[in-house]
C-alpha cells in the first residue's frame, strides 16, 4: 500500500467531478470539487439532499468513477484501477457502513461480519477470531448468532460497523449510519465511531444531514449543488 | 468451500419457492427414469449377444409360417454357422394379464444359440429326456412360485391339439438364468418335437428362424444370401440383425425413441423456463444485496460464480434425489406383469441423467449470473 501524500493526507480528490447521464439528459452532480483528509481524521460531509454528499462518498470508495479529476487513496489513484483491481482494493482497504445497515437477512451476525475476511486468506480460525474481537468491539458477542430479524435497529448498524472494521481498513466510510435510528440507538453508534477514531485512530468520512452526528466529528464540509461551500473545525 | 453458507443460505431464502422448484426438478428426473427404462424393455434387449445373430422371418409379415425345411438350406449357406426355430405359442396362463412369452424350440440347438441363457447341466438333460418338459426363465418362476417338478397348464390361443383342446400341459424340468442383466428371463420354453406332433394343424411349418454367422462382419453380405436362397418361393424371407428385429417390433407402438426423446424435451424445456424463472427472481430481490457484496470487494467473477452455483445446487440435488426415486421404483421390476421384462434403469442413462441436471444448472444460471455480475455497485446500492 502506498504511503500518505506528502502533507500527510490520505485521502486527496483532486478537480473532481461527475456527471449522470439519464437519456438525454446530463447531470452534473459534482464540480470541480477539491478535498484533502488527513490520516485519522473523522470528517463529516454535510448538505441538502441532492448536494452530491453519497456520490462524493462512492467515488472515494471506489464504488463509481469520477467524470473527471483524481481521487487518490494513500497515493494509490484508485480512479484508474480495472474493475477487478478496484473490488479486491476496497476489500483491503475500504470499509462501508450504510444508512440501512444492508446485513444480508439469511446469514447470522457472525456470518455478515464474516464476509469481508472471505475475500482473505485467512483460515476459518483466523476468520473466526477476528469476527469475535469486532463483535466485542461493538459490544455484540451475545448475538453473534442471531439474525437481523432478531436484532434491534441500532444493533444491526453496530453489526454493520463490525462488518466494516473486522478487515481494519485503511479508511471506514459512512454514508448516513445513523439515518435510520432513534436519537439514543444513534448516539450509541455515533459514540463507537469516535471510539474508533480516537482510541484506534480510525479515519473515518461520514455523510450526515443531521448536525447532531456531524458535532461528534473532527471536522465538517459542506457540499452544495456538488461544490464544497464551507467548512467547520469541531 | 468457504462460500458455501452463502449458497446454502440463498437457497433457504425462500423456502417455499426453492422447495417447489427443487420438486419439479425431481419430477422431471423421475420422468427421465421411466422414460430410460421403457425405452429400455423396448428396444435394449438382445443387443450384446445378437451381434452375430440374425433372424429370418417371412418377408409379408412375422405372423406368417415358414417351411420347417429351410433350416438345412439356410445351414448349408457360405457364413451360416447354425440355424434354429421357434414359433409363437401364444399361450394364456390362468388369466390374459399373465402375459409372458412361450415357444417351441429344438433344445440343444436351442440352447446353443443362446448362450446367455443360463441352465444348470442336470436340468438341460432331463429337458432332453422329457418330451413335455419345458424351461422356464428365473422371473416367471418366481412370479408363479413354480419349481422344478411342477405341472403347467396353459391355454394357447392359436393351437389346438388334435383332440381339439388348446390347452396344453408341460412338466417344468429346468429353470434358467440370465447371463447379462438384459438377458430376458420371462419366457417359457417347451419341445418342438412334442409340439409338432400334438398340434392340429400347421404341421411342419415354424415362426421365424436364427442363425449364427461365422463373421459378424459378413452379416450383412450373409442376410443377402439367405434372402436370395428363397427369393420366388411361396415363403419369401426378410433376414435382419437381432436388434433390429427386436426394434422393428418396438416400432409397432411407435418410434419409441423419437416418442421418449420428445416427451423428455417438452418436459425438461419447461423445466429449463421454471428454474430460470425462478433463479432470475431471485437474483432481482437480492440486486441490493448483490451491490453490498460487491461494494465489500467481491469481484463481478465471483459474484457470477456465486449465482450459478446456486442454480447448479438446486439443479443437482433435484436430478440426483430424481434419479435416485427412478432408480428405487425401476429397479421393482416389469411394472406391466409381462409386457416389458428387460425394464430397469440402465447405469449410462443414469450418468446421463446427472450430466443433464448439471447442464440444466448451468444453462439456467448463465443469463441470471450474467446480470449479477454487470451490476454497477453504486446503482445496485440505490435499489436497497
Amino acid at each position: 500500500m502506498s504511503e500518505p501524500s506528502k502533507d500527510g493526507a490520505l485521502v486527496v480528490v483532486d478537480g473532481v467531478e461527475k456527471v449522470f447521464h439519464r437519456g438525454s439528459e446530463d447531470i452534473q452532480v459534482l464540480k470541480d470539487l477539491h478535498l484533502k483528509v488527513p490520516a485519522g481524521e473523522f470528517l463529516a460531509l454535510m448538505g441538502p439532499s441532492g448536494s452530491g454528499k453519497s456520490t462524493l462518498l462512492n467515488l472515494i470508495g471506489g464504488l463509481d468513477r469520477p467524470t473527471r479529476g483524481t481521487v487518490s487513496i494513500a497515493g494509490e489513484n484508485v480512479d484508474r484501477l480495472s474493475d477487478r483491481l478496484l473490488a479486491a482494493w476496497r476489500a483491503r482497504h475500504i470499509g462501508f457502513v450504510f444508512q440501512l445497515y444492508n446485513l444480508l437477512p439469511v446469514l447470522t451476525a457472525e456470518r455478515n461480519v464474516e464476509l469481508p475476511l472471505l475475500l482473505t486468506h485467512l483460515s476459518k480460525a483466523e476468520r473466526r477470531e477476528h469476527v469475535a474481537a469486532a463483535l466485542e468491539m461493538v459490544g455484540l458477542s451475545q448475538r453473534a448468532h442471531h439474525y437481523p430479524r432478531q436484532l434491534s435497529g441500532g444493533e444491526q448498524q453496530r453489526v454493520g460497523i463490525a462488518r466494516g472494521i473486522v478487515t481494519d481498513p485503511t479508511l471506514l466510510l459512512c454514508d448516513e449510519p445513523t439515518g435510520d435510528l432513534d436519537r439514543k440507538a444513534g448516539d450509541e453508534v455515533l459514540n463507537l465511531l469516535q471510539a474508533l477514531n480516537r482510541e484506534q485512530g480510525k479515519t473515518i468520512i461520514m455523510v450526515t444531514h443531521d448536525p447532531h452526528a456531524s458535532a461528534r466529528a473532527s471536522r465538517t464540509v459542506y457540499l452544495n449543488k456538488g461544490q464544497l461551500t464551507n467548512e467547520q473545525q469541531a | 468451500m468457504k462460500f458455501w453458507h452463502l449458497i446454502w443460505s440463498d437457497l433457504r431464502r425462500k423456502k417455499t419457492r426453492t422447495v417447489l422448484t427443487l420438486l419439479s426438478i425431481v419430477v422431471a428426473f423421475v420422468l427421465f427414469g421411466f422414460l430410460s427404462a421403457i425405452k429400455q424393455a423396448l428396444t435394449g434387449g438382445v443387443v450384446l449377444e445378437g451381434a452375430n445373430r440374425l433372424i429370418v422371418r417371412h418377408k409379408v409379415s412375422i405372423i406368417q409360417m415358414l417351411p420347417q425345411s429351410y433350416q438345412q438350406r439356410m445351414e448349408r449357406i457360405p457364413g451360416v454357422a447354425a440355424a434354429t426355430h421357434q414359433t409363437w405359442f401364444g399361450g394364456i396362463y390362468q388369466d390374459p394379464k399373465n402375459f409372458f412369452m412361450q415357444n417351441p424350440v429344438i433344445p440343444e440347438e436351442f440352447l446353443d444359440m443362446h448362450p446367455e441363457m443360463v441352465l444348470a447341466a442336470d436340468q438341460k438333460q432331463a429337458w432332453l429326456k422329457t418330451r413335455t418338459g419345458a424351461v422356464v426363465g428365473r422371473k416367471t418362476a418366481e412370479r408363479f412360485k413354480w419349481k422344478v417338478g411342477d405341472k403347467v397348464p396353459i391355454q394357447s390361443s392359436i393351437w389346438s391339439q388334435k383332440s381339439g383342446s388348446f390347452m396344453w400341459e408341460f412338466d417344468i424340468v429346468g429353470i434358467y438364468d440370465g447371463r447379462d442383466k438384459n438377458t430376458d428371463t420371462t419366457p417359457l420354453f417347451f419341445r418342438y418335437d412334442y409340439f409338432d406332433e400334438a398340434r392340429r394343424g400347421g404341421k411342419g411349418l415354424v415362426g421365424w428362424y436364427t442363425i449364427r454367422v461365422t463373421d459378424p462382419a459378413r452379416a450383412a453380405d450373409v442376410a443377402k444370401l439367405v434372402d436370395a436362397e428363397f427369393e420366388n418361393s411361396s415363403a419369401e424371407t426378410k433376414t435382419e440383425p437381432e436388434g433390429a428385429f427386436v426394434q422393428a417390433w418396438a416400432q409397432q407402438i411407435g418410434d419409441i425413441a423419437l416418442i421418449t426423446a420428445s416427451i423428455l424435451g417438452a418436459v425438461f424445456f419447461t423445466i429449463l423456463l421454471v428454474t430460470g424463472n425462478t433463479i432470475s427472481q431471485s437474483v432481482r430481490e437480492r440486486t441490493g444485496e448483490l451491490g453490498v457484496l460487491k461494494a465489500i470487494g467481491f469481484t463481478n467473477t465471483q459474484v457470477l460464480g456465486l449465482v450459478l452455483a446456486e442454480s447448479c445446487l438446486v439443479a443437482v440435488l433435484g436430478g440426483i434425489v430424481g434419479l435416485s426415486v427412478a432408480w428405487l421404483l425401476t429397479s421393482r421390476g416389469d411394472p406391466t406383469g409381462g409386457l416389458l421384462p428387460l425394464y430397469f434403469f440402465p447405469v449410462h442413462d443414469v450418468l446421463i441423467g446427472v450430466a443433464l441436471s448439471v447442464a440444466l444448472g448451468l444453462v439456467t444460471g448463465f443469463f441470471p449470473a450474467l446480470q449479477a455480475m454487470r451490476l454497477r455497485v453504486a446503482e445496485a446500492l440505490r435499489r436497497i
